[in-house]
């Protein structure tokens, strides 16, 4: 797969038009594109940048710079182990280690079946429930060695349907009821809001 | 002191339901915004000026102050919601989004309705992924309620709230850098002057950014008047706050206290809360606000947790992360740890930072691996110098933000307190460089 789906144009149509100016939906769509195809191709890059208007440049430029975009085909499961400090000081560098024994590999790697890829990260806020890790963005608190070696036999026997391959970040959508809408506020649009004229303030 | 003050923002914690849109009305939830709108937008605005509500983000800016600085008169507006949370120990805003995003929207109406924004977005941490399906789902219900939208519960008022999200980026937290992310570019931070956010913020129209937790108060503030806010707490520090307590604890948990009188000790000793050092070993050091924040000591426990006497006592509370080291723990491994993750989230704008982040993790790298020189503890000093001129607190800068010098706290708490462990560190590697080999002398005998 390249270029974005139909329903992937679609959806980004609809995302795009929650913003008043089309490039800041850049992000998300190229999370769309990280969804459909695992990785971002050049191909999908180029599409949104005909989506939203910019040279696929600028849409390698933003890309380039977020650690969760993936120019490379990487394992269905990205295994996130956080070192930061909190995990540090309760094991979580021995952790790593632990992973990188039971998965073969080392951080930045991904196992020759394609399953795993395996990533030392900064602190992902559960610095209470240390040693912490995500799957695919999905977290397992107070990780011992033995709950390792059991989640990735569990992914690797497909017994955890919860979740779902790399690039599928959130399974819920937002989508604003054309009825309901208040619109896009352009920042063209100098108009006092109707609830403040109303009120008489003049904007204090 | 431990007080029985009531839990504002985490009432909902304990309930199964708590993320819910009739779990949320069943324990009062959108009551505010409807006595909101009856009161009208500068009523609510006072409310929270009178709550003294300061910002749980990081800089701990009166919220209502900070509402205040919009150039009068000038429209449109947005508002933003930093849900970015990613500072090192910090574990909080990922709760109040996952376990009570409506309670989150509400205060995010209640916002817009007071400054007059038109459109809010609501911008979750890539990495969260529970946390934006919570939201978005609590997002989709509320607007099919008529909670959000055109004409809410059949007012003027009208605001679509978006949620958005980022993709991996620490620096995105600090506002100009989030904004920047919002308008689809690389995450890097604008110059201050002149872009003040709430002058010149998205698409260079004043732009209100609170943090999650702040945005989440204000339900309760709305409800039961700023008064009753602003008479918890301490002169400076109203209400309660959040904080994480993690490290080398029994009970590494997440306590809303009492803001401005519960001190360190309680938090981290008190058997409600973290219940005292792994082991009931002695305490190191302890990060009383995040990564960023330098380090406190024993006789930095009875402060309480108060922005201004932390402000003086020479660190801050930052975002309400407590880090705890107890005895064991490696001051030179410990302080690279937090370095080397200013060196890789440090976004390459600055040179002093982009430069100096990553020259202070190799040296620090070096002699924890035992190629230390004697010259390292100087040039530490000096590269830190560079990115914080006169390593002072608070922290000059010769960088746009405060990422660069924030790599400069653990190496001045470090140096200042352990200086004796990165010496023995040194000294050990300059021993095995000048001590003849073993194999050598074989070798020479043999010659």
């Amino acid at each position: 797969m390249a270029r974005l789906t139909n329903d992937n144009i679609e959806l980004a149509r609809e995302i795009i038009g929650r913003y008043p100016r089309p490039k800041s939906a850049l992000i998300p769509l190229l999370h769309l594109a990280q969804e459909q195809d695992g990785h971002l191709t050049d191909e999908a890059m180029a599409h949104i940048g005909e989506l939203v208007g910019v040279s696929s440049a600028e849409v390698l430029g933003t890309a380039s710079f977020y650690e969760m975009f993936k120019m490379e085909p990487v394992g269905r499961y990205m295994v996130n182990i956080c070192t930061n400090i909190s995990c540090q000081l309760r094991g979580g560098e021995e952790l790593l280690a632990h992973a990188e024994k039971t998965l073969g590999i080392r951080p930045g790697q991904t196992t020759a079946d394609g399953l795993f890829t395996l990533e030392d990260v900064e602190c992902i806020a559960a610095c209470t429930e240390a040693p912490c890790l995500q799957v695919n963005y999905r977290y397992e608190h107070r990780i011992s060695n033995e709950g390792f070696d059991q989640l990735v036999s569990d992914l690797r026997d497909g017994r955890r349907s919860d979740i779902p391959s790399h690039g599928v970040l959130a399974e819920i959508r937002q989508h604003i009821p054309a009825d309901r809408r208040a619109g896009n506020v352009s920042p063209e649009d100098t108009a006092t809001p109707d609830w403040i004229a109303a009120a008489g303030e003049g904007g204090k | 002191m431990i007080t029985d003050a009531p839990q504002i923002i985490t009432s909902r914690f304990d309930k199964a339901d708590s993320h819910t849109l009739a779990g949320y009305e069943a324990t009062g939830g959108y009551q505010a915004l409807r006595k909101a709108l009856s009161m009208g937008p500068a009523a609510v605005a006072d409310e929270v000026k009178t709550a003294t509500l300061l910002g749980r983000g990081g800089a701990g800016f009166p919220a209502g102050v900070k509402w205040g600085l919009a150039p009068e008169n000038v429209w449109p507006r947005y508002l933003v919601v930093n849900g970015d949370e990613s500072e090192p120990g910090t574990y909080k805003d990922r709760l109040l989004m996952e376990r009570d995003p409506h309670q989150l929207i509400e205060g995010v109406l209640l916002a817009s309705y007071a400054v007059g924004c038109g459109q809010a977005f609501l911008y979750v941490r890539g990495e969260m992924a529970l946390a934006q399906e919570r939201i978005a789902t609590a997002l989709n219900d509320a607007y099919a309620a008529g909670y959000i939208g055109k004409n809410i519960l059949g007012s003027d008022f009208s605001v679509d709230v978006v949620l958005t999200w980022g993709a991996g980026a620490y620096i995105v937290g600090e506002e100009t850098a989030l904004i920047e992310s919002l308008e689809g570019n690389r995450g890097m931070p604008r110059l201050k002057p002149p872009f003040f956010p709430a002058a010149k913020g998205l698409y260079m129209q004043p732009t209100i950014v609170n943090n999650v937790e702040t945005l989440s108060n204000l339900p309760w503030i709305v409800t039961n008047g700023g008064e009753a806010f602003a008479a918890l707490g301490a002169e400076t520090s109203r209400g309660t706050r959040m904080f994480a307590v993690s490290g080398h604890v029994k009970n590494p948990g997440v306590f809303e206290v009492e803001y401005g009188v519960t001190t360190f000790r309680d938090l981290i000793f008190a058997p409600q809360y973290a219940g005292g050092i792994l082991g009931d070993r002695a305490l190191k050091a302890f990060i009383p606000g995040g990564a960023s924040a330098p380090w406190f000591f024993d006789e930095h426990l009875d402060l309480p947790l108060e922005k201004v006497t932390v402000d003086r006592a020479g660190s801050m509370l930052g975002s309400g992360a407590v880090i705890v080291m107890d005895e064991t723990t490696d001051a030179v491994k410990a302080c690279l740890r937090v370095v080397r993750f200013f060196a890789r989230e440090s976004c390459g704008k600055c040179t002093p930072c982009r430069e100096g982040t990553t020259w202070l993790q190799n040296i620090l790298q070096r002699i924890q691996d035992g190629y230390g020189r004697p010259t390292d503890l100087d040039l530490l000093m000096d590269v830190s110098d560079n990115i914080s001129p006169g390593i002072t607190w608070p922290p000059k800068q010769t960088t746009i933000c405060p990422l660069g010098p924030s790599a400069v706290s653990p190496i001045a708490s470090a140096m200042q307190r352990f200086r004796p462990e990165f010496e023995a560190r040194i000294a050990q590697a300059e021993e095995a460089r000048h001590s003849v080999p073993v194999n050598f002398t074989k070798a020479s005998s043999h010659g």
